[in-house]
């Protein structure tokens, strides 16, 4: 809890840093500031692939997040603001992609793997007990090959 | 049996197949959602200042190209040639559309621009631009905020969009027009285009 307050902290001041330079007023309402962030952190710079909205200093991020608080502003909600950027960048904006057949392949694919190698697993295991018992050591064979592994210790 | 202890070794093979495409593939180029809707409207001032705002509703019934650049953006000036030569062709009017050409940081120290002065310097900016290096645009529209960049999901400039006569959206150029670009992807394009 306490790397992700300090985490919040240190995204919050990068944004006023960024923020500062377009000279738009921050914390003037701190519930809109909040949820922009919040949803920022969810979102991809596009830039910078690997930063999310919120992190990033491109150029680019600095206007979508004053996008972002105007929509918060103007009352949308999460997922419309998100469904907003989507149908301009694709889904390559959601950090976290949406669930949906085209999807499906991302979400579920470990799954199946999983599944799949448990399932295999199995049938290896089961082939090798049914060979096992096929080619059970009668107890003549047993003892014929205890004689020979231990022909001193047992006269 | 046999076959099972062959299947790791398929695996890995399918896996290579997929990073060696993921290695071939440009990160930066995102396929657009916009690509096969109706290009975003938007009505802006152009870069003669005696002229109407200009609005793509202008061009319905037209094949046009729209390409967004700003004279700060260095892959832009080794489009220009090209684009000036591909004008030259007259296939299809090129639109242009100037994108956040002046930038908050140009604003002298602690003076933020008025929305009028930004206009006259981004036009005075690109003027000298396009008369240095020529003019391949029928028009060019000023987009200073940036805000119909954002409708038509620009990330990097130059992108170049070829608009069909419905006004659809039929193919987005992420970075710059190379002649390579122009003989592949957008004059078979525009020809099907024009035939339809």
């Amino acid at each position: 809890m306490g790397a992700t307050a300090l985490l919040l902290a240190l995204l919050m001041s990068l944004a006023g840093f960024c923020l500062a330079k377009e000279a738009v007023e921050i914390g003037e309402e701190p519930w809109v500031e909040a949820r922009m962030l919040k949803l920022s952190e969810e979102l991809r710079c596009l830039v910078c692939q690997n930063e999310t909205l919120a992190s990033s200093r491109a150029e680019l991020a600095n206007d979508l997040r004053v996008e972002v608080r105007n929509l918060v502003k103007q009352g949308k909600t999460d997922p419309e603001i998100k469904d907003y950027l989507v149908a301009r960048y694709g889904d390559f904006v959601l950090y976290r992609p949406e669930v949906k057949p085209l999807t499906w392949l991302l979400w579920f694919g470990p799954f199946a793997v999983l599944l799949g190698a448990a399932g295999m697993g199995w049938l290896y295991l089961r082939a090798r007990k049914r060979h096992t018992a096929r080619n059970a050591l009668s107890a003549h064979d047993r003892a014929r090959a205890e004689q020979l592994l231990n022909p001193v210790d047992r006269p | 049996m046999r076959k099972i202890i062959l299947l790791p070794l398929i695996l890995f093979v399918l896996l290579l197949g997929f990073l060696a495409i993921g290695l071939r593939r440009d990160p930066h180029e995102i396929p657009s959602p916009l690509v096969n809707r109706v290009a975003p409207p938007f009505s802006l001032s152009t870069l003669q200042p005696e002229q109407a705002l200009f609005s793509p509703e202008a061009m319905r019934g037209k094949v046009w190209m729209l390409n967004v650049w700003a004279t700060w953006c260095a892959a832009c000036q080794e489009e220009h040639p090209v684009l000036v030569s591909f004008a030259q062709e007259g296939l299809v009017p090129l639109v242009g559309l100037s994108y956040k050409e002046v930038q908050a940081a140009d604003a002298p120290e602690g003076k933020p621009f008025t929305p009028e002065a930004k206009l006259a310097l981004a036009r005075q900016r690109s003027l000298a631009w396009l008369r240095a290096k020529g003019d391949p645009y029928s028009l060019v529209a000023m987009d200073l905020d940036g805000r119909v960049g954002i409708d038509y999901g620009v990330y990097g400039v130059p992108e170049t969009y070829v608009i069909d006569k419905q006004g659809v959206i039929r193919y987005k150029q992420i970075g710059a027009v190379t002649p390579a670009v122009l003989a592949e992807k957008i004059r078979p394009l525009i020809q099907e285009l024009n035939r339809s």
